[in-house]
């Protein structure tokens, strides 16, 4: 439990510094690295909260592929890979009041709401165990899923396409 | 473990998403914002699920993260496209649809 504990700390930490970053760097490329150590903490959390194969997912998708995505679409766009000083608009202020107040009404809500509930992840999630939910009780939004993603496939390639 | 722990977790993530889609200038950095905003509710979603003990949780995790995948093909393509025709992917300068 307190190995949990210890855990958990850490890679919070890490992953609050990192989304710090990601949305406060002048450096495009830095962000996209600091994001990559955020969705990695993410990735722990599921660890943390016995869900072995979202785990997976999460480092294989986002980690793999989504980081990568980005990392091309800075350098199709010719972003100015070193510091620069123009990668926030003036609006800094106001969306610091908005994050503030959206954390403020969040925190205050689960604070009240979840006080002190305590989570004991059981025995890990099998895969087996949610691939027999996603095949019976969610095949229909799995299947859907599927459409939109070849839709989403064949759009981006109509879209980027030069001619 | 407290439940609340994850949540606050997933609620500073999302916030700092939150601030980075409104103070970014630069279409890809308000991309990068969007997918915090996603990972926070994953992190909601799989710590619900293991609250009650249940798959279902990563079931609408995996939804999430796969939805993620295709908005993020979807989103480079556009920013993509804009920087073709306008040389500059500044979100502050798309400004014809203003009124």
């Amino acid at each position: 439990m307190v190995a949990e504990q210890i855990a958990f700390g850490v890679t919070a930490f890490a992953m609050a510094v990192g989304a710090v970053r990601v949305v406060t760097t002048k450096n495009i490329v830095h962000a996209a690295l600091w994001l990559m150590l955020v969705l990695a903490g993410v990735a722990a959390n599921f660890i943390l909260l016995a869900g072995e194969f979202v785990a997976v997912v999460q480092v294989l998708i986002y980690i793999g592929a989504i980081t990568v995505l980005f990392l091309f679409g800075i350098m199709l766009t010719r972003a100015p890979i070193g510091r620069s000083a123009d990668l926030d608009n003036d609006q800094r202020v106001a969306s610091l009041v908005v994050g503030l107040l959206v954390f403020g009404l969040l925190a205050s809500v689960l604070a009240k709401q979840f006080g002190r509930v305590h989570i004991h992840p059981g025995p890990v999630q099998r895969t087996s165990d949610i691939a027999q939910s996603i095949f019976t009780q969610y095949v229909v939004p799995f299947e859907a899923i599927s459409i939109v993603l070849l839709a989403a496939l064949v759009g981006a390639v109509v879209i980027a396409r030069r001619d | 473990m407290l439940l609340n722990e994850f949540l606050f977790l997933g609620a500073f993530l999302f916030s700092c998403g939150v601030y980075g889609v409104l103070a970014r200038r630069n279409a890809v950095l308000v991309l990068m914002s969007i997918e915090l905003i996603l990972n926070a509710v994953n992190i909601n979603l799989v710590a619900f699920g293991a609250f009650r003990n249940t798959p279902v949780g990563q079931v609408f995790a995996l939804f999430v993260i796969s939805i993620a995948a295709a908005e993020v093909g979807i989103g480079l393509a556009i920013v993509l496209l804009i920087y073709r025709n306008r040389r500059s992917i500044d979100i502050s300068q798309l400004d014809v649809m203003r009124g």
